[in-house]
């Protein structure tokens, strides 16, 4: 095949100047602290907050998401409905839908006065300007990763093996908890995880809802945001590398799951 | 996808009718609580004061510029990570070399990293006090708080979207065919044209509706790189927070149902595409 040379070259250029030299210079920036400066401002008492509340909470909604997910994808693919191939296209509305907007949506709908916030109120829960609200914004923002993570292998298992299973004697419940959801686990958990690790960097949709205060509803890209705005580079810095080596940590942990998931299917993975 | 033929094949394996109708019933809750409410809540904000204070917020000048930047840099970002997303394919669907496996993943980076520590790395690049920073002041080039940051930053966060969609199908069609057109003369471009580009097409606009959402979309790494000057370097998603944050919702749900209709195009393209894909 020719073009070797022309995409080669065309490709190592792009990837270095949009992708490698950015991170290249967050890494440089890390250079100009020294390593008990690095330290103090990735331990300090409000890092440490927003790391245990942005942990928490994307673990939260990426629970909710493997739970729902699942029984979204069980839905799609095994039953027919009026309306089901409209509830397919919806599941991808957080991917098309501005993460802002998103989050201008979802605060008007949870503050005191608004549709769900009121009844919500009278109950005494508050979810706008709280955790809870962080977690309603990124449970919205990674609904479709496990939708999409297992539908496709919910759709690969053979009703043969079903049938078997349950010419056996097993009730319905018992092929779920045996035959299917071992299958269906690997992709469960490449979609949970890729569902916490967007949670984890989210941002735009969390600035309307979180009420951003200090100590309390700040999540760490949020405190990014707010270490650069107060001309703060080497804090900011120093808690993006910290991101960033979750991010990576995670990427890797999902090739291992597509990886596990691919001798499952039997599926060349690309 | 099949499901039908599938679902109706093992009718037999099938839950009670009962269960089926509480789970169907319990996914519609779920995804009209959650994703269709809030939608419509868009809409519903957007006319609350009627269509007059709604065509009024959208010609607001300040709407205005920032459609145009929106436009701008989804105008630019969008075909550059088509031409590169289209290169980067060909070399990683034709060739085996050392480094691919990197350079895949590589690729895929700007998908996991969070869009705030992309913006961040913009800034520390091209900022006041970043790496280039000397250089453009003495040339009075502006990247920081400017557009150039917001198209860089954009082009950043939609890199993957076209390599991953066209990546997979180029190595399920083999090179076959190719080989055929250019054993009878066709040049390397035009093998490309004729050949593999008919066969990707769906994938490629596919990768470039998705790509385009997220380019019109941005706020995180936009936010961080604009400085949020009004009229000047905000695009629609900026520019609804800052109306948002002035107590204009009217003004700041208008221009965000504008975004709405986007991804409401957006997300009938993709079934087309995938309907006509199949």
């Amino acid at each position: 095949m020719p073009g070797f040379r022309l995409t080669l070259i065309s490709t190592l250029v792009f990837v270095a100047l949009i992708v490698v030299l950015p991170l290249f210079g967050l890494f440089l920036k890390t250079t100009t602290l020294t390593f008990p400066q690095f330290i103090a401002a990735v331990t300090s008492p409000r890092a440490l907050l927003s790391y245990r509340l942005t942990f928490l909470s994307s673990f939260a909604a990426a629970s909710l998401n493997a739970v729902f997910g699942l029984l979204v994808a069980w839905v799609l693919v095994r039953y027919e409905f009026p309306g089901r191939s409209l509830v397919d296209a919806l599941v991808d509305l957080p991917f098309a839908l501005p993460t802002a907007i998103a989050g201008l949506t979802l605060t008007a709908l949870y503050t005191k006065d608004g549709l769900f916030g009121k009844p919500l109120a009278a109950l005494g829960i508050q979810v706008a300007f709280t955790p809870l609200g962080i977690v309603v914004a990124l449970t919205f923002i990674g609904l479709p990763f496990v939708v999409r993570a297992v539908q496709p292998i919910l759709e690969s298992i053979e009703p043969e093996i079903e049938e078997a299973a349950m010419g056996l004697g097993a009730s319905r419940f018992q092929t779920f908890r045996y035959i299917i959801f071992p299958t269906v686990l690997p992709a469960l958990l490449t979609g949970f995880t890729l569902a916490f690790a967007r949670a984890i960097g989210e941002y735009g949709s969390i600035v309307f809802i979180s009420g951003n205060m200090p100590m309390k509803t700040e999540i760490t890209p949020l405190l990014i945001v707010t270490s650069l705005e107060q001309y703060d580079y080497a804090g900011a810095t120093a808690l993006a590398v910290v991101m960033l080596t979750v991010s990576f940590a995670l990427l890797l942990l999902v090739n291992l799951l597509q990886r596990k998931l691919a001798r499952v299917t039997g599926n060349a993975v690309a | 996808m099949s499901t039908t033929a599938h679902a109706r094949s093992r009718l037999i394996l099938q839950e009670s009718g009962i269960t089926r109708a509480i789970l169907i019933a319990v996914v519609f809750a779920f995804l009209a609580l959650f994703l269709l409410v809030p939608l419509g809540t868009v809409f519903l904000l957007a006319f609350e004061k009627g269509i007059g204070a709604y065509l009024s917020a959208l010609s607001d000048p300040g709407t205005r510029s920032a459609i145009s930047l929106t436009l701008l840099a989804a105008g630019i970002a969008v075909p550059v990570n088509l031409v590169f997303g289209l290169l980067a394919a060909w070399l990683l669907a034709k060739f085996n070399f050392p480094g691919r496996a990197l350079l895949v993943t590589l690729l895929d980076v700007p998908f996991s990293v969070s869009p705030v520590v992309a913006g961040l790395s913009f800034v520390l690049l091209f900022g006041r006090a970043g790496l280039f920073g000397p250089f453009l002041q003495a040339h009075d080039i502006a990247v920081i708080f400017a557009a150039p940051g917001i198209v860089l930053a954009t082009i950043f966060v939609t890199v993957p979207f076209v390599v991953r969609e066209v990546l997979p199908l180029m190595q399920a069609q083999g090179n076959s065919e190719e080989e055929a057109a250019m054993t009878l003369g066709a040049s390397g471009l035009r093998t490309f044209f004729r050949v593999t580009l008919p066969k990707i097409k769906w994938g490629v606009l596919y990768g470039v509706v998705l790509a385009n959402a997220r380019a019109m979309g941005e706020f995180g790494a936009v936010s961080v790189v604009s400085g949020h000057i009004r009229g000047v370097t905000t695009t629609l998603p900026l520019h609804a927070e800052i109306l948002y944050n002035e107590y204009n919702f009217v003004g700041a749900f208008a221009v965000a149902s504008l975004l709405s209709m986007l991804s409401i195009a957006t997300l009938v393209l993709k079934k087309l595409i995938e309907w006509r894909a199949r």
